[in-house]
């Protein structure tokens, strides 16, 4: 092929201009910028209505914008926040609440104990699609005397308050909300958090500023870039270039590699989230053989070590150690040999095994598929055949929720507030819509709990609730997550046990 | 004749769009997935899920639905999306141009690197230059649109990060815009700055949704120009001394191109449909992004307005290809 001086000239040109185009152009970090390439997307700015309050992957982003009644530190206590001081009468019928003075909104209009009442109000207004209404309904009739605040209980929940630092548990300002309404307020949302929304281009960004008025100080970093990066790809990429400063969940194998590399470092610690197999009380299952069988013959350790790289804890109950109902005490031996004998006790062997199907998603959780293909490779050995039934997660909730779910069904449960209700109790109580299991047994254990006022009492009551249930194998618990986080080194990042990536505990390094 | 050729086209287009709209509301709502027991907090009751059912009129029939969702389509209202708690048509409109901008450009860098490939292999046709082209193409077309954007993310985004990985332009910027058609603003403002961000940005998922179907262009092209190399109006073109290049540019490429435009006008609708994986590679704000979150969350207005409006993006680019190509073909035109 012959080339003239012309047509070198095109080449020549339009590599140019390719190059142009593509001239480093990419934000690098400075001491008052930060970029987060983040995993998920923010479909909605309101975090008290709709499918986005009950997402927990979002609650980092609202946790910036906005304050909850009572914050949670990252190792899941919980400290003054707007309310300084909350409790309860002597007799469970009243509420107290104390609010903090001298905060502002993002907009320099006060804050004050109306905000609180009219959050607390909304929220458990059915009109609104607050999806926990069903808990703040529980008190009404609030009254307001300088910075104290007092309600009546209509049904006493033990854990009314700790819903505070959880799903739909934000305050809003009264005030601004009802000048510009729902549209308004999604189009230039405002709270009393650390970080400002500066721009927002959904799918794409959101550009957060400190609030230099930050009743907790104001955050290290001036400007916060979030990109929603939803492609785990894409997000390495994105870390590895320098483009980002810190991202989150990607795969381990990624974690490791990244944080060989210069100029990048990294967490993996647990999370308040839960890998679990559900089991039905149906079919099988109904054989207490073999459920204890298909609980024993699981080695954990072997599913995090392998399949995880040692990324997890392996859990006996649905209760994690940082939970307020953990009782290490409660242990489920691994025992293939003891399997084998309980199948047998049940006329089952390797030779004629018993059949059924677990469910599991593949891809939504970390291994998934391969811990469940592993798990039935445990199983078959000591006599269980499994079928593996692939579905996506909205089959997963809506055959839940109608309690249609295979014998086994493999999900996660997160729990950022550590209460033994938000997780035991919903996963097992019968009646709850997320619960699979329905035996009689464990309603009777529950049900003097949801409303027992001695806090001692009620925690002692949830763990034999967990003992019961493991003794009983009524669900196989399999481990708490970690969470990989891998930033630049000039970046200090604190983990938070929920899960949050939270930039105001973030400081240059 | 064409204006009966373009009556009987927007006739056959409503009913495909209305067929859509049954197809689509139908097979979403019968599919697994129910947007209410994703939405489920712990400790709902039988109370919380028939009230929140309600709240997103999914308490009624399907055919009640269709024609309470359809009568609010015929009025300019495609509902509200369930997870964004936004009007769809809006949401839809808003992002609709980012797409139709990649689409567009990608379909440039097709037509331009296809074209150029075709030129140059019927020039050097039975050479090792044209048996490498054939090869090239073989790669572009069996390598996913997707694979391609993973490995530019790599060379471009990674080991030489020239171009932006993620998103449509960079945050930090103040956009003037007052279209969502950034790009071809920009470049009518005379903000070649933001011109410059925006092809950044744009780069790698545009080339990455160009290359299999430049490969389609180069391979039809190329084969189009080398049968008309050997007519004798080519022939006689050689005679009156014109270079081969002159020849293929000046006398076949015309003729060659035809079929080509046709073809392009089909691929092009299957390239549009590609940017739903690429985008949400590229984390590009467009319509296909947003297609893959409706379909996660179960947010059924948004996914049927979506649908709807890729749906009559397909029909009417297949009307203009339809069109164009009565008017460029003489035997069509004077039928």
């Amino acid at each position: 092929m012959t080339m003239n001086r012309r047509e070198l000239l095109g080449y020549g040109a339009s590599a140019l201009g390719v190059a142009a185009i593509g001239m480093p152009n990419i934000a690098r970090a400075q001491a008052s910028e930060l970029t987060i390439a983040y995993n998920v997307n923010l479909p909605s700015w309101d975090p008290t209505t709709g499918p986005s309050a009950v997402n927990p992957t979002i609650q980092g982003i609202y946790q910036s914008v906005f304050d909850q009644f009572i914050p949670q530190a990252p190792d899941l206590s919980f400290g003054p926040g707007l309310l300084t001081q909350w409790g309860w009468n002597q007799d469970r019928t009243k509420v107290m609440m104390t609010v903090r003075e001298g905060v502002t909104w993002h907009d320099g209009s006060p804050f004050t104990a109306e905000d609180i009442v009219w959050s607390l109000q909304r929220a458990g207004d059915e009109k609104t699609g607050n999806p926990i209404q069903f808990v703040w309904k529980n008190v009404n009739n609030f009254k307001i005397d300088g910075n104290t605040i007092t309600g009546d209980v209509v049904q006493f929940d033990p854990v009314y308050f700790k819903w505070m630092s959880f799903l739909t548990g934000y305050v809003l300002p009264k005030a601004y909300y009802e000048k510009v309404g729902a549209e308004g307020f999604e189009a230039k949302p405002i709270g009393t958090g650390p970080y400002m929304v500066d721009k927002f281009e959904r799918n794409a960004f959101l550009r957060l500023k400190a609030n230099p008025n930050y009743w907790g100080g104001k955050p290290a970093f001036e400007n916060v870039t979030i990109k929603f990066v939803t492609d785990a790809a894409s997000r390495v990429a994105e870390i590895e270039s320098g483009s980002s400063q810190v991202t989150l969940e990607i795969p381990y194998e990624e974690y490791d590699r990244l944080i060989g590399k210069d100029g990048l470092a990294g967490s993996c610690d647990t999370v308040s989230d839960i890998g679990m197999v559900f089991f039905n009380d149906i079919d099988v299952m109904k054989d207490a053989n073999v459920r204890k069988a298909a609980v024993m013959s699981v080695d954990k350790k072997l599913l995090v070590d392998r399949l995880l790289r040692g990324y997890g804890l392996p859990i006996d109950t649905l209760e994690t150690p940082e939970y307020a109902a953990f009782d290490p005490s409660i242990k489920v031996e691994y025992n293939p040999d003891k399997a084998k004998e309980l199948l047998a006790a049940s006329g089952y062997s390797t030779d004629k095994p018993v059949k059924f199907t677990i469910q599991t998603t593949k891809g939504f959780k970390p291994k998934d598929y391969e811990m469940i293909q592993a798990i039935v490779g445990m199983w078959r050995k000591v006599g269980i055949e499994a079928n593996i039934e692939v579905y996506e997660i909205a089959k997963h909730y809506e055959l839940r929720a109608a309690d249609h779910l295979a014998p086994a069904a493999f999900y996660n449960w997160g729990n950022s507030i550590g209460d033994p209700t938000t997780s035991t109790g919903f996963a097992m109580y019968g009646p709850s819509p997320h619960s699979v299991w329905d035996g009689q047994d464990v309603i009777d254990a529950i049900n003097p709990l949801w409303a027992e006022p001695d806090e001692a009492k009620r925690i002692a009551g949830w763990k034999a609730v967990s003992k019961l249930i493991a003794d009983n194998a009524y669900v196989l618990p399999l481990l708490q997550y970690a969470q990989p986080i891998v930033h630049a080194k000039g970046v200090k990042v604190v983990p938070h046990k929920s899960g949050a990536l939270l930039p105001a505990l973030m400081t240059p390094a | 004749m064409i204006l009966q050729r373009f009556l009987t086209r927007l006739l056959t287009m409503a009913v495909t769009l209305f067929g859509v709209a049954v197809v689509v509301f139908v097979v979403i709502r019968i599919a697994p997935g129910d947007p209410i027991a994703m939405m489920l907090p712990p400790g709902a009751s039988q109370a919380d899920i028939d009230r929140l059912r309600a709240l997103y009129g999914l308490d009624k029939s399907i055919v009640e639905q269709f024609f309470i969702w359809l009568a609010g389509v015929l009025h300019g209202d495609f509902g509200t999306s369930i997870s964004l708690r936004q009007d769809v048509l809006g949401l839809v409109m808003n992002r609709l141009p980012a797409t139709l901008e990649l689409s567009i450009v990608a379909l440039l860098i097709a037509v331009a690197v296809g074209g150029v490939l075709a030129v140059i292999g019927a020039r050097e046709r039975g050479t090792a230059v044209e048996a490498g082209i054939d090869v090239a193409n073989g790669a572009a077309l069996s390598i996913p649109d997707f694979l391609w954007g993973l490995a530019f993310i790599l060379v471009f985004g990674v080991l030489w990060p020239v171009f932006e990985i993620s998103g449509r332009v960079s945050p930090r910027l103040e956009l003037p815009f007052v279209t969502q058609f950034y790009l071809f603003e920009s470049i009518f403002r005379l903000r070649f700055d933001l011109t410059k961000d925006l092809l950044s940005h744009m780069f790698m998922p545009a080339l990455a949704l160009a290359l299999p179907l430049a490969a389609i262009i180069a391979q039809l092209l190329k084969q189009s120009l080398k049968e008309l190399l050997s007519l004798d109006y080519v022939v006689l073109a050689r005679v009156k001394g014109f270079s081969e290049t002159q020849v293929i540019l000046r006398e076949a490429l015309k003729n060659a191109a035809l079929p080509t435009l046709t073809l392009v006008g089909v691929q092009f609708t299957f390239l549009i449909g590609g940017t739903v994986i690429v985008e949400r590679l590229f984390s590009y704000e467009g319509l296909g992004n947003m297609a893959i979150d409706a379909v996660i969350n179960r947010d059924l207005p948004l996914i049927q307005g979506i649908v709807l409006v890729f749906a009559l993006l397909f029909v009417l680019i297949n009307l203009a290809v339809d069109m164009l190509y009565a008017v460029l073909n003489p035997r069509l035109r004077h039928g």
